[in-house]
């Protein structure tokens, strides 16, 4: 197969970004107070791959600013249902609401991203209401506003805008922190709205428009083989729907593509910062490693790194394989005191190993980005799904030895 | 060892779907080493372009073709082969085998047809994506020097997505009513509600994953999907018994006679060092407690479970052999 030039995501088209040589210092601390006491820092991205804790972790960083005196918004884009319970965001009507429960002498909002009701607001807001409705009744216009796999993350971006306007005009808050959809990659964030907006301004759209706007000397032999090929496969009916909704959106096309643009300057700007979140997993770091290095091409302002879920090194020096051996000896033993310490040791072997085998990934990203930041929190016993819970989490990330705080 | 009976002997087509972080590729590759050890020639395919199978099993990234993954040793085993499966060349390969559209596929390609069409269009992508799978499935003694699959394993996307990927009919209804996509979309379908096909959702035993398992499984019955089991993936030790957990939790251990017990071990048992085991084995027993409420969630499913271990070293090759092993074991192969 031809290689083509293609607008997906990979991030093995980008070059590595890194030291060249290993040094020999260990990652800097990443000082999370410091980062949510800037009064110039307005906007905090949490990035990551899917399943690493983004939300409590933007949740978490969220409350500890507001209680530390920021006022502050959270957009959560999924939490888990007693989490968003907790916060008082489980109704979803995409407006930011009070969290009940906060203390100190900030202040601490709560939204959860409602995706396909944030689209419909753009168009209200860029279109004739005749022409909204229009728009808003086209079948593709409803397929692409609820399930096109990059709407979500052009519209957690678009909603950053808002809230980024709202909160300069109106001054309700300094502080927005920001969760991103559970993308398979975190890369999908960044991507996700230029995808969108270059398929907006795409060939294709104008190859769809050149009907209605009429000018014979388009219809040329190859428009034509494409649109009967494009008949062929997907139907008459779609394109027919496709044109209609792409000449009612014409006049928004622009629209959309400068609103990217914007959010995207905003993401550059001097008072954002990037959280990338991880798990001591391959996967997890290797998808931080990628999004750490694109951000410094993309010129993003990086904060550092939060490796959530590490386990926790035992204070005490009990090697693995001594204690295997120890749990060999005495795992047919009958009484319960031996079969207690066998157990015990057996548990023990392996947290030196899992912890082993983190310390060896994180020492690995560490040495390819030097640069960056770290913070480790260490897995809790339970989930969260309270405020007390994310004020556990915010002092943890900022623990002198956070490793001891959860033994 | 294994079982002597796979509890899905008619299924040729396993979807394996999981929340993010739960270990779905893991499973999925863990499933097609079970299936081939039963001496069932085993595809092995991704869909969400990560590469996770060819750095699962530390081979050079697959290309959208049918690779040998893993060649049996033993005799009577099966081998596996892999496809990462691309929307774009899935959309190409379609159009040159049923329009024979050579020059204008190209011209859609030039004018970003096709990368309209895959990324952009709803629901199109996943009807390419399965069709290739059903395309594999389909194959037949008929089909001239075409390999024929005993297995497929599908890697499939995330549990929150799974129901909308698989019913890429009821996907595309409110869009293309009509039409060769539409119709490709009805035959998917058909095998994809049969009994041929079975999905399988990967879960941790923690609070998020297990709700995501609950709606998936509502979601797949409500569109008709047959589900196949629920695997309970990287299960903690289960070296402490209930008594030994409570006392633990309660602080009521017998630090003198646990003393005795490591010292007869040839452990020098210090107090800090007793301290600290004990103080291990708290943190653990407060884990599998939540564990436990969890399990009994997904039991209330209502159907078959399957656990796996955490594997304490990570996944490598004798890691994946293990769980694979083990799923013959319990009978998901």
């Amino acid at each position: 197969m031809a290689a083509r030039s293609s607008s997906r995501s990979n991030p093995r088209t980008n070059p590595r970004v890194g030291p060249m040589t290993a040094g020999h210092d260990p990652a800097p601390r990443l000082d999370v107070d410091a980062l949510l006491d800037d009064p110039r820092r307005r906007i905090i991205v949490c990035c990551g791959s899917g399943g690493v804790g983004k939300t409590t972790t933007a949740a978490s960083l969220a409350l500890r600013a507001a209680e530390r005196g920021r006022k502050v918004v959270v957009l959560t884009i999924d939490p888990a249902r007693r989490l968003a319970q907790s916060m008082g965001i489980e109704a979803l009507d995409n407006v930011p609401r009070p969290v009940p429960g906060v203390g100190g002498t900030g202040s601490l909002d709560a939204m959860m991203l409602d995706m396909k009701r944030t689209f419909d607001e753009v168009v209200e807001s860029q279109a004739s209401p005749e022409k909204a409705r229009q728009i808003l009744n086209n079948p593709f216009y409803i397929a692409v506003s609820s399930s096109f796999a990059g709407t979500q993350e052009y519209m957690a971006m678009e909603k950053l805008g808002q809230l980024d306007k709202d909160a300069r005009a109106s001054g309700r808050w300094d502080l927005i922190v920001v969760d991103t959809p559970p993308s398979r990659s975190a890369l999908d964030f960044l991507d996700a709205p230029e995808r969108l907006s270059s398929f907006l301004d795409g060939k294709f759209m104008r190859l769809l428009l050149a009907p209605a706007r009429g000018p014979a000397r388009l219809m040329t032999a190859g428009f034509n083989m494409v649109t009967k090929a494009v008949t062929t496969i997907i139907g008459g009916q779609v394109l027919s729907d496709m044109q209609a909704f792409v000449s009612a959106f014409d006049t928004l096309f622009g629209g959309f593509r400068q609103r990217a643009q914007r959010t995207f300057e905003l993401l550059q700007a001097d008072g954002t910062s990037f959280l990338v979140v991880a798990a001591p997993e391959p996967d997890a770091l290797r998808e931080a490693a990628y999004f750490v290095e694109r951000l410094s091409a993309e010129q993003m302002p990086l904060a550092g790194l939060v490796v959530n879920r590490a386990s926790v090194e035992p204070p005490v020096d009990l090697s693995p394989a001594t204690a295997m051996a120890g749990y060999e000896k005495l795992r047919d033993s009958s009484d319960d005191a031996s079969q207690v310490a066998a157990g015990l040791l057996r548990l023990h072997a392996d947290r030196e190993l899992i912890v082993e085998r983190e310390t060896r990934l994180r020492g690995r990203f560490a040495t390819a980005h030097p640069d960056v930041a770290t913070v480790v929190l260490p897995a809790l016993p339970t989930d969260v799904h309270d405020l007390d819970g994310l004020r556990t989490i915010g002092a943890l990330l900022n623990a002198e030895d956070p490793g001891s705080g959860a033994a | 060892m294994a079982s002597a009976t796979s509890d899905f002997p008619g299924v040729q087509l396993h979807v394996v779907t999981g929340k993010g972080g739960t270990g779905k590729s893991t499973v999925s590759a863990a499933l097609a080493l079970a299936h081939a050890s039963r001496g069932k020639t085993v595809l092995l395919c991704e869909v969400e372009g990560r590469q996770g199978i060819a750095q699962l099993f530390d081979v050079p990234p697959l290309p959208y073709e049918e690779r040998l993954l893993a060649k049996a040793t033993e005799h009577g085993h099966g081998d596996v082969y892999a496809l990462a499966i691309d929307a774009e060349d899935a959309l190409l390969e379609y159009l040159s085998m049923y329009y024979r559209l050579g020059r204008a596929g190209k011209a859609l390609d030039r004018f970003g047809v096709i990368d309209f069409a895959t990324t952009i269009a709803p629901g199109v992508r996943d009807v390419l994506l399965t069709g290739k799978v059903y395309e594999a499935a389909q194959r037949n003694s008929r089909n001239k020097n075409a390999r024929t699959y005993d297995a497929i394993v599908l890697d499939a996307p995330p549990t929150g997505r799974i129901a909308q990927f698989l019913n890429v009919n009821n996907e595309l209804a409110g869009l293309a009513k009509v039409g060769p996509i539409k119709s490709q979309a009805d035959t998917v379908t058909t095998l994809l509600r049969s009994p041929r096909t079975a999905v399988h959702l990967v879960t941790v035993l923690e609070e998020m994953p297990v709700q995501e398992t609950i709606d998936g499984v509502a979601e797949l019955q409500a569109a008709r999907m047959p589900v196949g089991g629920v695997v309970v993936n990287l299960v903690r030790p289960q070296d402490l018994d209930q008594p030994a957990r409570e006392a633990l939790l309660a602080g009521t251990v017998d630090e003198t006679a646990l003393t005795k017990a490591l010292g007869a071990a040839g452990i020098d048992a210090t107090p800090p060092l007793v301290a600290s085991l004990v103080a291990e084995g708290r943190d653990h027993a407060a884990r599998r407690r939540l564990e436990d409420t969890q399990r009994v969630l997904v039991e209330s499913i209502g159907v078959p479970t399957y656990e796996l271990g955490l594997l304490a070293g990570g996944v490598d090759m004798a890691g994946l052999y293990e769980l694979a092993a083990s799923l013959c074991e319990q009978g998901l192969a």
